[in-house]
């Protein structure tokens, strides 16, 4: 392993762009041309990637899509509490083809949190967080927590049923903090009551955090491409172990990439029901409270953290500490064996790591009611102990190894 | 087209069980099964029936739909509005931009007050909404025994057992109460109904509307009709959208096998 945090894979030298043209001419002044061609031609990429690897260039590509339909959703949305329902409706029924810009925007979002979960655990289990790519690992981990704060913000804005008892909850959920709770919600809110000013809000957030998750985007991807993605041994590869990223990683991205359009326009054109929420096409009533409350698929298992930790504010800290503790795991693992594939303690936890995770959603979707509640605490026990106690014993236990 | 595993089961906890169930259970590594998360109902099952639009491929039988309007414009409208869709919304019937007009300007949407504060009125055009009789909420629900007749708009949608139980509560009228149950005045049995209750007096009737195609105006037929309305209303570009698909589907397929193709020949000289 590179102990002294160097570049695992030194990319070619740039050449500015030679002889004529008006491509050279830009060139030579800003070097965009061979900067793209050195980043993206002939960049150096492992050659035993496997599809997990796919996942960095798809949710590219879905965060584009999102961006493209987004604006022209945007251009025709109402921020406000009486017209927000009726100008989604006005673009579902009235707008040419605004059926399926929406259809596009909400399968969007759905996939966009999948295809991060996937990446995430990618990370997790080659152990793509581990030093020299650190600052790689905060800056997706950064990514997560916006695009979650923008896909809740944006699950307001058709503000219908499940908008606004969604919105209440986690409003409720703010306010538990304690000593500052109520002033972070009345700063979430901007009134006593849900209605126009928090619209506006969260419109504009929903807004703005698209933008900015460009920008950190491109922190990360900039972050990757100075030591060089790791790879399915975790080991870093010699020079001859490598190929260019065109075509190999050009063809072999496109290839996922058709993968997943299948399964995004299957999703959003033919099977819409498995995502959609139908409460939500019902008007925001304040005075009605839907029978049965929850959040997208996405935020389940925190919801079931949330539910299945006695105390409100208990469960807030337990949903937050379950993302939170992803940061220090650069510094909880100091192993210096990166993939799990050669870990077989770490593996096992991992796939328990991911039942855990999976059963908290389960718990999320029945409100943690009885024999749930057991099943969701055991599970949270399990998350935070995988990470706090397991991860850290197991890397000590590999360290005596190579050092005995 | 594959009617049989299409079938729909809509409370909303079983709806929304069947949703996440697909998408968790696939990961499930464990073998749970995560069923469950039924709500209790307080309605009798409505039995399944066969619709056209259902399913991934499902469509619209467009004359169905227009006979439904004809319920809908007769029988349904009297109480019942539909704020999200306008007149003009109507041409995806099939009705030509005249016939829309007409449709539009035999109706009256609210105009302002006159100087002397009376409220005035016009003939609607295609952009006017189909709005509910009522003047407010509480006009309707003084009209409609306490209860205010739902909008339309997307009831297909919201409304707990879906199709298959709008269906079975307009044709469920009629049926002896059960022992036990006091039926209040001015309420209807009707089991299909929340608690068998219900402020909605019987809307069909035998022959109750004269359909422009001469179909036989039973209430079997006006119920399917209506039915397939208001769900053609609730999702109004299903069939395109579904066609949509299938087109994404098909293209995407030819653009995969080319793409393993190209991947295939790029790596092949990589050991």
């Amino acid at each position: 392993m590179n102990g002294s945090g160097l570049p695992e894979n030194i990319p070619p030298h740039a050449e500015p762009a030679s002889g004529g043209g008006v491509l050279s001419w830009i060139d030579r002044r800003l070097p965009v041309i061979s900067a793209f061609r050195k980043e993206y031609v002939d960049f150096p990429m492992p050659r035993n990637l496997n599809a997990l690897w796919n996942f960095g260039a798809i949710l590219c590509a879905v965060l584009v899509l999102m961006l493209a339909t987004g604006i022209f959703l945007a251009m025709n949305y109402t921020p406000t509490a009486a017209g927000a329902f009726m100008s989604i409706e006005m673009i579902e029924r009235q707008l040419p083809g605004g059926w399926a810009l929406r259809a596009m925007h909400v399968t969007g979002a759905s996939l966009f949190m999948a295809a991060l979960y996937i990446h995430l655990f990618r990370g997790l289990y080659y152990g793509s967080y581990k030093q020299p790519r650190e600052i790689l690992w905060l800056s997706g981990l950064g990514l997560l927590v916006m695009v979650m704060v923008t896909a809740f913000a944006g699950y307001v804005l058709p503000w219908g049923q499940m908008s606004y008892w969604g919105a209440d909850v986690a409003g409720k959920a703010v306010g538990a903090v304690p000593v500052i709770g109520p002033t972070l919600e009345h700063i979430m809110e901007g009134s006593d009551q849900l209605g126009d000013i928090f619209i506006h809000r969260f419109f504009v957030l929903h807004f703005v955090m698209a933008f900015a998750i460009v920008a950190i985007v491109g922190l990360h991807v900039a972050a990757l491409h100075v030591p060089g993605p790791n790879n399915p041994t975790g080991k870093p590869v010699n020079a001859r172990d490598t190929v260019p990223f065109h075509p190999y990683y050009t063809t072999k991205d496109l290839t996922g990439l058709v993968v997943f359009a299948l399964v995004f326009v299957a999703l959003a054109f033919l099977w819409p029901d498995l995502l959609s929420e139908p409460e939500n096409y019902r008007p925001a009533n304040p005075l009605h409270t839907p029978a049965d409350i929850e959040p997208e698929w996405y935020f389940l298992p925190f919801y079931g953290m949330l539910q299945s930790v006695p105390s409100k504010f208990g469960g807030l800290l337990a949903a937050g500490g379950s993302i939170a503790i992803l940061f220090a795991v650069p510094w909880l693992d100091r192993s210096s064996i990166r993939s799990a594939r050669s870990r077989p303690l770490c593996r096992a936890g991992m796939a328990g790591l991911v039942a855990a995770f999976v059963l908290m959603g389960l718990v999320g979707r029945h409100h943690a009611e009885g024999g749930w509640m057991i099943v969701g605490r055991i599970a949270t026990l399990y998350y935070f102990s995988y990470f706090l106690v397991l991860l850290p014993l197991c890397a000590r236990r590999e360290m005596r190894g190579t050092a005995g | 087209m594959d009617e049989q595993g299409q079938q729909r089961c809509d409370t909303p906890g079983r709806h929304a069980a069947r949703r996440h169930g697909a998408l968790l259970s696939g990961l499930v590594v464990l073998g749970l099964v995560s069923g469950g998360g039924a709500m209790a109902r307080d309605y009798r099952e409505p039995p399944r029936q066969t619709w056209s639009f259902q399913g991934p491929l499902g469509h619209f039988d467009m004359g169905a739909v227009q006979r439904g309007y004809t319920v809908y414009a007769q029988v349904c409208s009297a109480c019942h509005g539909m704020k999200s869709v306008t007149y003009g919304d109507l041409a995806g019937l099939g009705l030509k931009e005249s016939d829309v007009d007409a449709i539009a300007h035999a109706h009256h949407v609210p105009a302002g007050v006159d100087a002397g504060g009376h409220a005035l009125s016009r003939p609607a055009s295609a952009d006017d909404h189909l709005l509910s009789p009522y003047p407010d909420a509480r006009t309707a629900a003084a009209a409609n025994h306490g209860v205010m007749p739902p909008d339309q708009s997307r009831l297909a949608v919201v409304h707990p057992g879906g199709v298959d139980r709008i269906y079975a509560f307009l044709t469920g009228y009629g049926q002896p109460a059960p022992p036990g149950m006091v039926v209040p005045q001015g309420m209807f049995h009707n089991p299909y109904a929340a608690q068998g209750l219900t402020a909605m007096p019987p809307p069909l009737h035998e022959g109750g509307v004269t359909y422009p195609d001469g179909t036989p105006a039973t209430v079997a037929q006006q119920a399917r009709d209506v039915t397939t309305f208001l769900a053609w209303v609730a999702t109004p570009h299903l069939t395109e959208r579904h066609r949509l698909g299938v087109g994404a589907v098909v293209f995407l397929v030819f653009v995969l096998i080319l793409s393993i193709c190209l991947k295939r020949r790029t790596w092949s000289n990589v050991p």
